[in-house]
């Protein structure tokens, strides 16, 4: 879906090793605004490590990430503010409540009106009845929910999400995808890495392969998911 | 000509330079127990001066290197600088075990008591466990860039820890006259005694140096093996 | 949910260095006096410390005077070291330190929020401490518990400024809890001797003038440790 506008994520020949394993080989990478690109592969393949050199997390061995035509380095700070991170843990504190939790990250994010923004983001992920319980005290799903709240509580343009339906139940998940469904607009761009591509196939406007920390295929999503994952599999046993 | 083992060749130079400044250390010791006079107060036991005090230069002059050197690999990130500070640690290590040795031995027979919270032998000492604890801490980390990292920081912040030791202490001992008698180095040396510690400092420079030469070429080599296994 | 993703963004003001050093700082303390076991412990820590130092000595040979301000210090010495590891030690639960690495705070706005909430927290043990320390070894400080209070402040913010580096460095290692006082110990010695040096005067009444040189030195100290971790806080944070 080529669109007219400058792409918002971009990465260029992106290297990532850690220590004697080099994770990411070579790897680049287009976004446009409201694109949607799935992430696929083996575990161990670099798709979490790309996720977390996306958001600034690491340092590219080599190569480098761009964010709305802004180079993300560790001395540029305030571009963190365009792009959040879903991923596996939710960076939040089990002892402290929803509330108190996504006010902090909205005062880490320095938004103007902290208790604002958490409450619409408490109603946005539906947990307005326990928003001031324990967070260690809410459920799998609702958790995820709520990871899912604060990791965008600033609203940001790119969005990250690491396998977001990881161990949820149905019910969940469609909430997951409803609010993914809501967010996807025209103005952001989302990339997803995920276990489960059948579950967003539809919302989903690229899709991509890594193998051996390289892309193995990047193509617009194919509208059939069972040929897709026939090729898919042929990808992924190179 | 480049060996095919990096770190080889300078391993090699460093042993050359190594057999060549104990030889000299040889010729110092000569000097030291033939050649000067003994001190009239002191006596033999001041001889040890010659080692002590050299000694106590090389593990400063590592420190040293190591917080400039910390200072470099933070800004270049090269790999090489980190393994030269933490070679350039363990050979301090050592020699300011040798000044912290011979600082007792020197001390017993001269002021009675094994040992004195002087001002530079209470430096040494803390230099001593700073280099300690750079190295248990680099022992306890797997990851060679967090390693490298971390190390560079203790390394920069022991280096600006010194003139602060340095300070405290001597005000502190300033606070507490003890009851000692004799200086361990006197103000102002015949022709013969300076030129022998003079020759010392030289002599204990080129062992820092040639033990870091055999250190650092080592510590490359493995660094050079490790990267090779992650190629394939 | 809006759709104004983006737009929202660009409203906001730039980098939000002291609004984030202050939020941390709160959400530590916050966490710690819900939790509670934390500052109980370290005080208990303390108090036993002190109670020690009692049983360790003949009463009979040195005098209470003499010994206190090396038993002050050397308890809050240890006292600071201990409760320094649960800064970084709580970030670790669902990997709460990502989310501060994530926003968009500098490096060194996270130290002085970790360093804040360490310093609060460890002048709290203190405060609590002396009390105990007066009580048990009959210590008059009347008059000079508000240059002691200074002279605290100033020593702990030492302690506390490069020990707040140190226990991120170790907070991953096996034996964090052996680590830290290793790395830490050799840099409070300065902090240490200006401290016990200037509480041994204001004890004895000694005028301004004799503690000058000493808290100089203190103050010297910390301005030229919290800078420095300060500054170099990127690389044990970075990855």
């Amino acid at each position: 879906m080529p669109l007219a506008e400058p792409p918002l994520l971009e990465a260029h020949g992106l290297e990532r090793r850690f220590g004697p394993s080099a994770v990411l080989r070579g790897l680049d990478l287009s976004v446009h605004p409201g694109e949607i690109l799935l992430v696929l592969g083996e575990n161990g393949s670099g798709k979490t490590t790309l996720l977390r050199l996306l958001a600034g997390l690491l340092r590219p061995s080599r190569g480098h990430v761009t964010l709305e035509g802004h180079r993300l380095n560790p001395a540029n700070v305030a571009l963190r503010r365009r792009v959040g991170l879903l991923s596996h843990q939710s960076h939040m504190y089990d002892e402290l409540s929803l509330r108190e939790n996504l006010e902090f990250a909205g005062r880490l994010y320095g938004l103007s009106d902290p208790s604002t923004s958490a409450t619409r983001a408490i109603a946005g992920a539906g947990l307005e009845q326990r928003a001031d319980d324990r967070l260690g005290r809410l459920s799998r799903g609702m958790l995820q929910r709520a990871a899912i709240a604060r990791a965008f509580i600033h609203e940001p343009r790119v969005m990250l999400l690491d396998e977001p339906f990881t161990a949820l139940d149905a019910p969940s998940a469609d909430r997951v995808r409803a609010w993914l469904t809501r967010r996807a607009t025209g103005q952001s761009a989302i990339i997803m890495v995920t276990h489960q591509p059948a579950q967003v196939w539809d919302l989903a406007t690229h899709v991509g392969v890594i193998a051996a920390g390289r892309w193995a295929m990047v193509e617009p999503r194919p509208s059939g998911f069972e040929a897709f994952e026939r090729r898919y599999r042929e990808a992924i046993r190179v | 000509m480049t060996s095919a083992i990096p770190g080889q060749s300078t391993i090699r130079r460093g042993l050359w330079l190594i057999v060549l400044s104990l030889i000299a250390l040889a010729g110092i010791y000569v000097l030291a127990l033939q050649h000067t006079p003994i001190e009239a107060r002191q006596g033999l036991a001041q001889k040890i001066f010659y080692l002590h005090v050299p000694a106590a230069w090389s593990a400063l002059l590592s420190f040293g290197l190591v917080g400039i050197v910390s200072v470099l690999y933070l800004w270049l990130q090269d790999p090489r600088l980190d393994l030269f500070a933490a070679s350039s640690v363990e050979v301090g290590l050592v020699f300011s075990m040798v000044m912290l040795t011979t600082g007792p031995i020197w001390a017993k027979p001269i002021w009675g008591t094994w040992w004195t919270w002087d001002p530079r032998l209470t430096l040494t000492l803390l230099l001593f466990f700073i280099f300690v604890g750079y190295l248990s801490l680099r022992a306890a980390l797997s990851d060679r860039s967090e390693r490298a990292r971390f190390s560079a920081v203790i390394g920069i912040m022991g280096l600006l820890l010194v003139p602060f030791i340095h300070l405290s202490v001597y005000l502190f001992r300033t606070m507490h006259p003890t009851p000692i008698v004799l200086k361990p180095s006197a103000p102002s040396l015949p022709p013969v005694m300076l030129r022998t510690v003079l020759l010392s400092f030289g002599v204990a420079t080129l062992l820092y140096i040639a033990f870091v030469m055999v250190r650092y070429g080592m510590a490359i080599g493995q660094y050079t093996r490790e990267e090779a296994d992650d190629a394939t | 949910m809006s759709d104004s993703a983006g737009k929202g963004a660009m409203t906001e003001v730039d980098e939000p260095y002291f609004g984030a050093i202050l939020a941390i700082a709160a959400k530590d303390l916050r966490l710690e006096f819900r939790g509670k076991t934390g500052l109980l412990s370290a005080v208990m820590f303390a108090a036993l410390v002190l109670i020690i130092f009692n049983f360790s000595r003949d009463a009979t040979l040195v005098s209470n005077v003499d010994l206190a301000p090396s038993v002050l210090w050397v308890t809050f010495a240890f006292g600071s070291v201990v409760t320094l590891n649960r800064a970084f030690h709580l970030e670790r639960e669902n990997a709460a330190f990502d989310g501060l690495r994530l926003a968009p705070v500098s490096r060194s706005g996270i130290y002085l929020g970790k360093f804040l909430a360490n310093l609060v927290f460890a002048l709290l043990v203190e405060a609590v401490t002396v009390p105990l320390f007066i009580l048990f070894f009959d210590v008059d400080m009347s008059r000079s518990w508000p240059g002691i209070a200074g002279v605290a402040a100033l020593a702990t913010i030492g302690f506390v400024g490069v020990g707040t580096v140190f226990s991120a460095m170790v907070v991953r290692t096996r034996f964090a809890e052996l680590m830290l006082p290793v790395l830490l110990l050799p840099f409070m010695v300065p902090p240490l001797i200006g401290a016990t040096q200037a509480t041994t005067r204001l004890l004895a009444g000694r005028p301004l003038s004799e503690l000058w040189g000493w808290l100089r030195l203190l103050a010297l100290y910390d301005i030229v440790f919290v800078t420095l971790c300060a500054l170099t806080f990127w690389a044990v944070v970075d990855e």
